[in-house]
Parts: C-alpha cells; sequence; structure tokens
C-alpha cells in the first residue's frame, strides 16, 4: 500500500534530497575538472591550472562562463525541440539517482524494482540526443543524432542481458537488496562480491555502459574529427552545459550501477568504529569505487584510439551480445545444478 | 492523493493520446505517444504493478520508440498536407470499430461487483513469471514464435540474396 509520511519523515527525506542532489551536482562540476587534468598529465601538458589553487575554481569560472555566454539559436531550427532537448536530456540523468544507495540509510526511494526502473530512467535519456540533433536542423548534429540512436539501441541490449546473470544468482530487483546479498566474505578475505562469479557479465557490462555513455572509443555520436561536435554542434552556453552534464551523470550512474552490482556496492572493510563513522563509512567506499571506475574511463578515453562505425555495430552484435547470452545460459546452467 | 495522481496521469494519458491523432507532423505524433506511454507507466504504478510499470517504459518508451523516432528522422518527412485522403476507408472502419470497443469496455466495467482491488503482489516480477510460465506457457511460446518469425521476415526483406 502507499504510506503516508510523518513530517518528520518528510524532513529526513527532503535532507537526503539536497544531500544527494547537491553532492552529486558538486561532484559532477569536479570530474570536469578531474577528467582535464589527467587528460593533461597522460598528454604531458599542465592542463587547467590557474584558477584558484591546482585550478581547483576552475569549474566555478566555467559555469560562469556558461552562464553569460550569447545564447544563440540557428535560424531553421525547430525552436520549441531545440529548448527541450537539453532538459529531456538533463531530467533522466539526474533522476536515477532518487533510487541509488549511496549507503545503508542513504537513498530516496527504496523501490522493489529499483534495478529496472534505473534502466527505464536511462533508455529515456537518448531522446535529448535525438531531439537536439534533429531539431538544430543541420547535417553534422543530425548524423550525430542517427549514430548515437543506433549506438544506444544496440548496446543497450548487452548491457542489460549482462545484468541478468547477476540477477539470477542473487534473485533480486532491488539495489539495496543486491547490496546486501554481497555482504561477508568467502574463506575469510576474498570480499563476496559479484564480480568473482560473473567476470564475464563484469566485462560486458563495462564496454557497454562506456558505449551507452556515448565516451571514447565509442563516442562516434561526437567525433570531432568528422563531425564537429556531433548532435550538440549547435548548442552553446548553459543549453550546452546541460548536455555535458549530463554526459558525466550518465558516467556516474553507469559506474554506480557496476558498484551495485559487481564490486558490493557500499561494503568495506573496516565497518567498525564509533557511530559518525559508521555513517560515514559505507559512503566513503561506495564513492571510492565509483571514483575508481570515473578514472578508468578517463584513462580509456586518453589512451585508446576511436573504432570505425562499422567494427562499433561488429562489436556491440556480433561479440558483446552472444557473450551476454552464452553468460546467461550458463549461469542459469550453474544455478539450476548447485 | 492517490486520487489526484489518477487524475494528473489520466489527463496526460488522454491528452497526449488525442494529440497523437490530431498532431500533422509524424515526429510530434510520436512524441506524445512517448508521453502517453510514460503516463501509463505512472497508472500501472498507482495499481501497485511496478514491475510492468518499469517494463512498459524499457520496452515501448525506450526501445520501440526510439526506433519510430530514428526512422522518421531518417526519411526526414515533411508534415502531413492533407489533401488526398488515402485513408478514408479506414475512417469509416475505424469509427464504428472504436463505438463497438467502448461499448464492450462500458459494458465489462458496468458488470464488476463491488469495488475492484488488485490482488496481493499481482504485480511483482515472481507473479509475472509464475504466471508467464505456467498458466499462459503456450501462448507465451506461440508469442516468441511469432515474433521469430517476423525477424527472419526482416531479415529476409533487407538482403535480397541471402
Amino acid at each position: 500500500m502507499i504510506e503516508y509520511l510523518s513530517s518528520r519523515e518528510f524532513l529526513i527525506l527532503f535532507v537526503k534530497m539536497i544531500a544527494i542532489f547537491g553532492g552529486v551536482m558538486g561532484a559532477l562540476a569536479y570530474t570536469t575538472l578531474v577528467e582535464r587534468r589527467i587528460m593533461a598529465f597522460v598528454q604531458m601538458r599542465p592542463g587547467p591550472n590557474r584558477v584558484g589553487p591546482y585550478g581547483l575554481l576552475q569549474p566555478i569560472a566555467d559555469g560562469l562562463k556558461f552562464l553569460f555566454k550569447e545564447q544563440t539559436v540557428p535560424g531553421s531550427a525547430n525552436v520549441l525541440l531545440y529548448y527541450a532537448a537539453p532538459i529531456l536530456s538533463m531530467i533522466p540523468a539526474l533522476l536515477s539517482f532518487a533510487v541509488i544507495p549511496f549507503g545503508p540509510e542513504l537513498l530516496i526511494a527504496d523501490v522493489n524494482v529499483s534495478l529496472l526502473l534505473v534502466f527505464a530512467i536511462t533508455s529515456l535519456g537518448v531522446y535529448g540526443i535525438v531531439l537536439g540533433g534533429w531539431a538544430s536542423n543541420s547535417k553534422y548534429p543530425l548524423m550525430g543524432a542517427m549514430r548515437s540512436s543506433a549506438q544506444m539501441l544496440s548496446y543497450e541490449l548487452s548491457l542489460t542481458l549482462s545484468v541478468v546473470g547477476v540477477l539470477i544468482i542473487s534473485n533480486t530487483l532491488s539495489l539495496s537488496e543486491l547490496v546486501r546479498s554481497q555482504q561477508g566474505t568467502w574463506l575469510g578475505f576474498l570480499p563476496k562480491w559479484n564480480i568473482f562469479l560473473q567476470p564475464v557479465a563484469f566485462l560486458v557490462y563495462l564496454l557497454s555502459g562506456i558505449a551507452e555513455t556515448n565516451r571514447l572509443p565509442f563516442d562516434l555520436a561526437e567525433s570531432e574529427q568528422e563531425l564537429v561536435a556531433g548532435w550538440h554542434t549547435e548548442y552553446s552556453g548553459m543549453k550546452f552545459a546541460m548536455f555535458f552534464l549530463a554526459e558525466y551523470a550518465n558516467m556516474v550512474t553507469v559506474s554506480a550501477l557496476a558498484t551495485i552490482m559487481f564490486l558490493g556496492g557500499w561494503n568495506g572493510p573496516f565497518m567498525g568504529g564509533p557511530w559518525w563513522l559508521q555513517m560515514v563509512l559505507p559512503t566513503f567506499w561506495f564513492v571510492l569505487k565509483i571514483a575508481g571506475f570515473l578514472f578508468v574511463y578517463m584513462l580509456v578515453r586518453a589512451t585508446i584510439p576511436r573504432i570505425r562505425y562499422d567494427q562499433l555495430m561488429y562489436f556491440g552484435w556480433k561479440v558483446l551480445l552472444p557473450l551476454a547470452l552464452a553468460n546467461i545460459l550458463v549461469t542459469s546452467f550453474f544455478v539450476a545444478v548447485l | 492523493m492517490i486520487e489526484l495522481l489518477f487524475f494528473l496521469f489520466s489527463a496526460v494519458a488522454l491528452g497526449s493520446a488525442i494529440n497523437v491523432l490530431v498532431q500533422k507532423h509524424v515526429l510530434y505524433s510520436s512524441l506524445s505517444l512517448i508521453l502517453l506511454l510514460t503516463a501509463m507507466s505512472g497508472l500501472f504504478v498507482l495499481m501497485q504493478a511496478e514491475f510492468l510499470a518499469v517494463i512498459n517504459v524499457i520496452v515501448y518508451a525506450g526501445a520501440i520508440m526510439v526506433l519510430f523516432v530514428f526512422v522518421i528522422m531518417l526519411l526526414n518527412l515533411p508534415p502531413d498536407e492533407g489533401g488526398d485522403d488515402r485513408l478514408r476507408w479506414l475512417k469509416l472502419i475505424g469509427i464504428p470499430m472504436g463505438l463497438f470497443l467502448l461499448f464492450m469496455v462500458g459494458r465489462t466495467v458496468w458488470n464488476v461487483e463491488g469495488t475492484p482491488t488488485a490482488p496481493e503482489l499481482s504485480g511483482t516480477a515472481q507473479a509475472i513469471g509464475a504466471s508467464l510460465f505456467t498458466d499462459y506457457l503456450l501462448p507465451f511460446e506461440l508469442t516468441s514464435l511469432l515474433i521469430l518469425i517476423a525477424l527472419m521476415g526482416a531479415v529476409v526483406f533487407a538482403k535480397k540474396d541471402l
């Protein structure tokens, strides 16, 4: 049944919402800075280090720049959809944080199908890209948008199927239940994480996750060398920033899901200690694991060249999808036998 | 609160359903259809069928409608000009069929005794899986066969010489 909240529960929920939203937005802003610094480090140049100590105020300067930039709309654009597209991209990207458990208590809504809910929300994110590319009414954005919709549709299959193996093992669709099912250790030292049971699924998930978020080496939708900037060529100022933030938010969501499903979520060592440490520690482990994934994303972007479009389609349909299906078959066989 | 949400989702669903029919531009029609599917998912949630609601969004709004929008963009169709009406016969058949459907639905709702309540846990993944693989096994397998045939047909159409 649907229960009504008391005013105290409502207040706690409100504080959680503010904390998660503020935390996520702040983290996203600084992820852009960290990415630029890491890219610069790999390419042996200093990177943005002038604004504030170590360039720490750079995100604020960027934000101000985006706010005060001239708002341009292409003359032949479909104005309604041109303005709606960044919003349609941003809302799903942020909405999925409502069901992601950052800690035992730190989650906004505990839905019993929260894993599928995240997939449902993120699958709506493609409309922002597609409509943005279409509404700009110019060649490169349209090419980027069509590439993006074909790519996201293809890789969403293997992304969703790679998860099925984990679901068969843990027998639940709720993210917080998934985390709880991975508590404890095997033989006293090996953490009970699903990555050790489902290594193939983890690889498939990680690769299709990179493709889903349109990141290098799968960023065919943007691919600067051929399409200028792909689907957001005609966007500038705050509207561009919204697309940009949505991309980073999707990266964080994919990493958070990978952490929850394969790396034990907020589980970690040293869970004892005083009460305030017990409150903070799970969230700390969770954020640390997500940061690890984001670091991998950035290293991959800095080191691996972009693949061709036919290679992208070949890889998605003829390598990742059969692998994911075989993984389901093998997993269900073992679960049925054992 | 639930009544308020029910009327909100129903209003959005009805409004976007009408908009699908009225819009001249096929892209706006399909966008309204996406809105309709999302509002329907909201109604599913109010009936405590969270699993169905989420699957509805994933399969229809998130996958099939993306294909619709993709094809519309690929062909870059101009807005419908009216004029030569090739669908005149469809309208003549469609209106009586729609009225008949409305009559059947109305009769069914009229005949329901008492206030209908959702059976406990009928909307969960376990319940749906159990009924699909026991009571409705034959229709389920036949549907998958149908989808396979459609898939093979699409491949044959796309590649003339296999």
